[in-house]
């Protein structure tokens, strides 16, 4: 004997209705105490509970060395970006979290060398390409260039792009560091 | 700052003694010898053996859910700390208190895979709320006290301090700090005023309110279940309980609709899903609670006290988010209810309980007895009747699956901390463990495990604990020969393929009992069923009652997973027809 109401409501289970599904890329600052670990449980977190990490960059920041800064740039939809934030303020050595995107104008450079191996006109081009982009020359030899670019990730982007058209590339990058706008300095 | 010379393992023990602590449950080994020797040579500190870290583990999570206070746990390194991973996530999904110190190989030996070595704190950082790795013997007594600190504050957790041996030798200063306070973690505990004025609008305007509360207010404190009490009687709101939450509202009381989600009442169900306004107080939005979200309580505004942000907006998207600890937030909902002297409207009001009264009326706990067969459900009303007529203040204990169901639907409790039982990891093997705890933190107590015959032989071992340490507590095992609810999803998506499900090969209990020095009892038929109970209740020591139950019984209602709220099973379902849909199958 099945006693059982049926509900009209279309949807799968497990799945939200009225929150926004699209997914916004967002870059967080967070603010921890610099001990043995505190990277592990931030990407612990990140890789235990499924979320994305674009690039993440982490170093000292304090004269004392004792508050490092880690920015961290990751992909969700709303609901899985506020979540991150909550996660990451519930670990205990971390000071305090930015959602950067979400609060306002801020500036997000990259660092990346390029090494390209290129010959005649491409090697030509290549130097050509880089003036365009006021990436400079960090090592070369008879067959190569090892550039230095910063900028944007787009502008980064493209000039990898451009780079891997003329010959064998090589590519190290630094990942996003990131800070607000403006006078106001972030507590650490 | 009151500071002194002494060992690594003599500040353990004299951070434990400041702290109060006055249980702990542990196993030696090589890398905690030095602790043992401190613990040999004071008299603060009781010390419990167990046959197992897991055990000892939950069974420091029995003592700190039945008492309040956090739980303790001393393990040896690697093998001992590995073992204690299942306590220590057990307590961390149900927000246990628990401090575990694990010793550590020399800190020069640390990374070199020395014997008994294994990378604890790596290994606990997701299942524990924070863990250490102390390397100073300056820094260990204040690592001690924070480990307390963070323990107990906020959402409370496990924390694990691991220890290396040569860090317990070493001599250093022994300082006790004055403030708790944490320069990072600092949870908040008074809600913000405006939102709770907020919360008392909507709900004062609300024709079909409910109060959805959990573990969380048990946590708060005894308090703060009185607190909900008082607010739940002032305003006639009904209320239903999580499985964590039982025992925060007094199941007597009218208002109680009983326990909520896969296995809760009809009336719970259907209220939920109805409900206009809900007010949600230390609960988490699981998904045995939920079930399928898009059709969960579709049509309500919802208000979320929690302690722990990230609680908010986890699972469903809430409209009032308020952080706080349950007992504050409930003095304050009292406060401003009281302060504008208004009431619900009272036609409303009355629609809404006689709809109610409707869904009551379906008596979903009801069953058919058989005198030939003992039903498990009423075995279950028969001892929870026994111990009402018994007096002694009474703890339930359970392990995991149909038995753990059927004791939260039938047993029922009039107040917090009586009722301990593995919800959010669903641990089998966490009730005698957590009954011999809970029995040491209430020593007058009645203390009961009910228990499965496959859940119970998974750390059958401390029953050995229990005889040893002289401890009465009652091990009632609802025996149907198969891991119960294993078989039911198998009937209900697997086409009744019991796969592994059949419990082979078991011990006779009674010989068992016997074995260990405690008495067995049996009943395989109802009418045996009153005098084991009674024979089991009487006697002053430890009693493994193996009540043979019902094989094919089922536990109703359900909510099958991916469904509903109001699309639930009252009874078996029937033949040729699937009772959980493609999608609910891939759940769990």
């Amino acid at each position: 004997m099945a006693k059982s109401g049926t509900v009209g409501q279309p949807g799968a289970a497990y799945t939200f209705v009225k929150s926004d599904q699209s997914v916004r890329r967002h870059t967080f600052a967070v603010i921890v105490d610099n001990e043995p670990g505190v990277l592990a449980r931030v990407i612990g977190l990140f890789s235990g509970r499924g979320y994305n990490i674009e690039s993440l960059t982490v170093s000292t920041v304090t004269e004392d060395e004792s508050v490092s800064r880690i920015n961290i740039v990751t992909t969700g939809t709303e609901m899985i970006i506020e979540q991150i934030k909550a996660q990451l303020e519930r670990l205990i050595p971390v000071h305090n979290v930015h959602d950067l995107t979400l609060e306002g104008a801020h500036v997000e450079v990259e660092l990346a060398l390029v090494k390209v191996r290129a010959k005649d006109h491409n090697r030509r081009e290549s130097l050509r390409i880089a003036d365009v982009f006021q990436a400079k020359v960090a090592d070369t030899t008879l067959e190569s260039f090892v550039f230095q670019i910063e900028g944007t990730t787009d502008k980064v982007d493209s000039f990898i792009e451009l780079m891997r058209a003329l010959g064998d590339t090589e590519i190290a990058r630094s990942g996003v560091i990131a800070i607000a706008r403006g006078a106001g300095v972030v507590e650490v | 700052m009151s500071t002194k010379q002494m060992t690594g393992a003599e500040m353990v023990i004299k951070s434990l003694a400041d702290q109060g602590v006055d249980v702990v449950f542990g196993y030696p080994g090589g890398a905690v010898l030095p602790i043992y020797d401190a613990l040999f040579k004071q008299n603060h500190i009781r010390h419990i053996l167990v046959r197992h870290e897991q055990g000892a583990v939950h069974a420091a999570e029995g003592y700190a859910r039945s008492t309040g206070k956090p739980g303790v746990v001393l393990v040896t390194s690697g093998p001992g700390a590995t073992n204690a991973v299942t306590g220590l996530t057990d307590a961390l999904m149900d927000s246990i208190p628990i401090v575990c110190l694990t010793g550590q190989v020399p800190t020069h030996l640390i990374g070199n895979d020395a014997f008994q070595e294994c990378d604890t704190t790596g290994i606990t950082r997701p299942c524990t709320k924070h863990n250490y790795l102390v390397k100073d013997v300056n820094k260990l007594s204040r690592t001690v006290h924070e480990a307390f600190y963070v323990a107990t504050s906020g959402r409370p957790g496990p924390v694990v301090i691991d220890l290396p041996k040569d860090v317990q030798f070493a001599t250093g200063t022994y300082e006790m700090p004055k403030s708790a306070a944490h320069k990072t973690y600092k949870p908040t505990v008074k809600p913000a005023r405006d939102r709770i004025e907020a919360a008392v609008d909507l709900l004062l305007n609300a024709k079909r309110p409910i109060v959805y509360a959990g573990g969380g207010v048990i946590n708060a404190g005894p308090n703060a279940s009185k607190l909900l009490t008082e607010f739940v009687r002032m305003t006639n709101y009904p209320c239903t309980l999580t499985l964590m939450g039982l025992g925060a509202f007094p199941a007597n009381e009218p208002q109680f609709l009983g326990m909520l989600g896969m296995h809760g009442t009809y009336e719970a169900n259907w209220a939920m899903h109805d409900c206009d306004v809900m007010l949600a107080i230390g609960s988490r939005f699981d998904d045995r609670i939920t079930g399928r979200l898009d059709a969960f309580a579709p049509k309500s505004t919802k208000i979320h006290i929690d302690i722990d942000p990230s609680s908010i907006n986890k699972n469903v998207r809430v409209d009032l988010p308020i952080i706080g600890d349950a007992g504050f937030a409930l003095e304050d909902l009292i406060k401003v209810f009281k302060a504008r002297q208004k009431k619900n409207d009272a036609a409303a009001m009355d629609r809404w309980w006689g709809k109610i009264d409707e869904w009551r009326a379906i008596d979903c706990l009801n069953f058919k007895t058989n005198k030939d067969v003992i039903k498990p459900q009423e075995a279950i009303r028969r001892l929870y009747e026994k111990t009402l007529a018994d007096g002694r203040d009474t703890f339930i204990t359970t392990e995991v699956g149909q038995h753990q169901m059927w004791a939260a639907q039938h047993f029922h409790f009039q107040k917090p901390n009586r009722w301990m039982t593995s919800g959010g990891l669903g641990t089998m093997g966490y009730g005698l463990p957590a009954a011999v705890g809970t029995q040491l933190g209430n020593p007058d107590g009645l203390v009961i495990d009910i228990a499965g015959e496959a859940s119970i032989l998974m750390n059958i071992q401390e029953l050995s604990t229990a005889v040893q340490y002289r401890l009465p507590v009652k091990v009632f095992i609802l025996n149907n020969e198969y891991m119960g609810m294993v078989r039911q999803w198998q009937e209900l998506l697997h086409g009744g393929r019991y796969s592994e499900s059949y419990s082979e090969a078991l011990p006779d209990f009674v010989k068992l009992a016997d074995a260990y020095g405690m008495k067995g009892l049996r009943a395989q038929k109802p009418d045996q069923l009153d005098g084991v109970i009674d024979e089991m209740l009487a006697h002053d020591g430890p009693v493994i009652a193996d009540i043979c139950v019902d094989k094919a019984e089922n536990c109703f209602p359900m909510i099958p997973s991916g469904a509903a709220h109001n699309d639930m099973l009252l009874g078996p379902v029937e033949e040729g027809k699937d009772a959980i849909g493609a999608a609910g199958k891939v759940l769990v």
